[in-house]
């Protein structure tokens, strides 16, 4: 394996891009210059700070160390999918739902993959788990975001359909059917489109990274086929955990719509 | 038949009536009084307080979904799940009676919804909860939308109901009406109701 170490002088030539796109900025008065800055700056410093932890966790494989990286991974992921939120879950459901889903699917589908496909020793081994966990994650959380949005953004919308069926003596699972079926469909529908458009319309970032890595492309695409399976999988699981607790979250025992539970 | 004992909830209570099989009991007064947050309270459609009876059974006796078919909620504006008529009826076949009885083409059932008049709309949701025979009927103004021909036709037909012994709350604005379909009539002022010999207080 061979691949081209990137010197920081390299980096800095390419900042001259951002230069040139905030020139444009204010040549046209978009008054996006300060903004591309600001987010510019943010991706360099995240990214260099977790380029540090990640060299620290690497070389100590440490499962408690690990566990807590991975931990802060979904809890980041948790909040960034509850503020992509228009209409909330009232108090501590709002950030606990979202979490919750994605904490029991990126884990089961990030343990299934370290222990039946990958198997690395240890099964946790930071340099596995965590960019497989981080990959997971990120869909993950992309389509429980978009399905509660749409169940919870839809709901005002359909009380009365939801209620009709409530009082035509439907159970809050009846009721609820053809918004959650929406709802799941909103969820999933990224990870369908980009697997029928993966190779053909882009290439995928792993597996333009392994390549440029210096593995041979028919390994790299062997590891995006896994990964794109793993997506899939997390996502569907993700969604219908979400999905199904924000069903039983607004509705109650006595099969009530309870949207005085939205915040 | 129907027994209501110390009913609340927010902005309502306590209401306390009953109703008997067979007996049709209006319910009137200003808007904004309570008279849907009462009917949707007695369908358990809101949380509240107090107790409801249906021939001896209290509502927490029975699960919520079965309660609401035995009494049923009509919305002043019903709501539509699906995109066509029919497909918000469990048989079509069997509601084409009540439908043109309440003076619609039977076709009306392949339409969309949405390109339906409010007065259609409304008349549909009146054959679409009678459809599993309901025991008691909570009607939320079932006749504000219709023309006199369809409302006389829908009077008529929730007399029938009357008739075989189904038991009637109908809120309505319409004194008038009041006075053709209910032989008792509650007036709601503040929350709670009370008993008016005059077919209800507000003027048509």
């Amino acid at each position: 394996m061979t691949y081209i170490s990137l010197s920081f002088s390299d980096l800095a030539l390419a900042a001259l891009l951002i230069l040139v796109n905030a020139g444009l900025s204010l040549a046209l008065g978009l008054g996006l210059e300060r903004r591309l800055f600001v987010a510019a700056s943010r991706m360099v410093v995240q990214l260099l700070l977790v380029g540090l932890v990640l060299e620290a966790l690497f070389r100590t494989v440490n499962p408690w160390a690990t566990a807590l990286v991975a931990a802060a991974m979904v809890g980041f992921a948790g909040r960034e999918a509850t503020a992509r939120q228009e209409h909330r879950l009232a108090g501590w459901w709002s950030q606990g739902l979202g979490t919750g889903a994605m904490l029991m699917a990126a884990g089961i589908v990030t343990l299934f993959a370290l222990t039946t496909q990958l198997r690395p020793h240890p099964w946790y081994d930071p340099r596995y788990a965590i960019p497989l966990l981080g990959m997971v994650l990120g869909n993950t959380m992309n389509g429980i975001s978009l399905g509660l949005n749409a169940l919870t953004g839809d709901l005002g919308h359909n009380r009365a359909a939801v209620e009709a069926r409530l009082a035509l003596g439907a159970d809050r699972w009846q009721a609820m059917r053809f918004l959650a079926g929406k709802s799941l469909r909103m969820a999933t529908t990224p990870i369908v489109n980009s697997m029928a458009a993966t190779g053909l319309v882009s290439l995928p970032g792993m597996m333009t990274g392994q390549i440029l890595g210096g593995v041979a492309p028919f390994e790299a695409v062997k590891y995006q086929i896994l990964v794109m399976f793993l997506i899939a999988g997390g996502t569907g699981i993700g969604a219908v955990a979400a999905i199904g607790g924000g069903v039983l979250r607004l509705t109650d025992h006595r099969h009530r719509l309870r949207l005085d539970r939205l915040g | 038949m129907l027994m209501v004992e110390g009913l609340r909830r927010p902005g309502l209570g306590p209401v306390d009536f009953s109703l008997s099989a067979g007996e049709c009991v209006s319910l009137s007064g200003p808007s904004g009084v309570g008279k849907t947050l009462l009917l949707r309270a007695i369908a358990d459609l809101d949380p509240s307080t107090g107790r409801v009876v249906l021939d001896g059974v209290g509502r927490e006796a029975v699960p919520a979904p079965r309660w609401r078919r035995m009494v049923r909620y009509f919305a002043a504006e019903p709501g539509w799940w699906a995109e066509r008529v029919s497909d918000h009826f469990a048989d079509w076949d069997a509601a084409v009676p009540l439908v043109r009885s309440l003076l619609l083409p039977p076709e009306i059932g392949k339409a969309p919804v949405a390109r339906l008049s409010t007065g259609e709309r409304q008349r549909l949701a009146l054959v679409r909860g009678l459809m599993a025979r309901p025991l008691v009927l909570l009607l939320d103004e079932p006749t504000a939308a219709l023309d006199p021909a369809a409302r006389t036709a829908a009077e008529d037909m929730l007399a029938a109901r009357q008739a075989e012994g189904v038991g009637m709350l109908w809120v309505t604005h319409d004194a008038a009406q009041a006075r053709r379909v209910a032989t008792r009539h509650l007036v709601m002022e503040d929350g709670r109701v009370r008993e008016a010999n005059d077919g209800g207080g507000d003027a048509a």
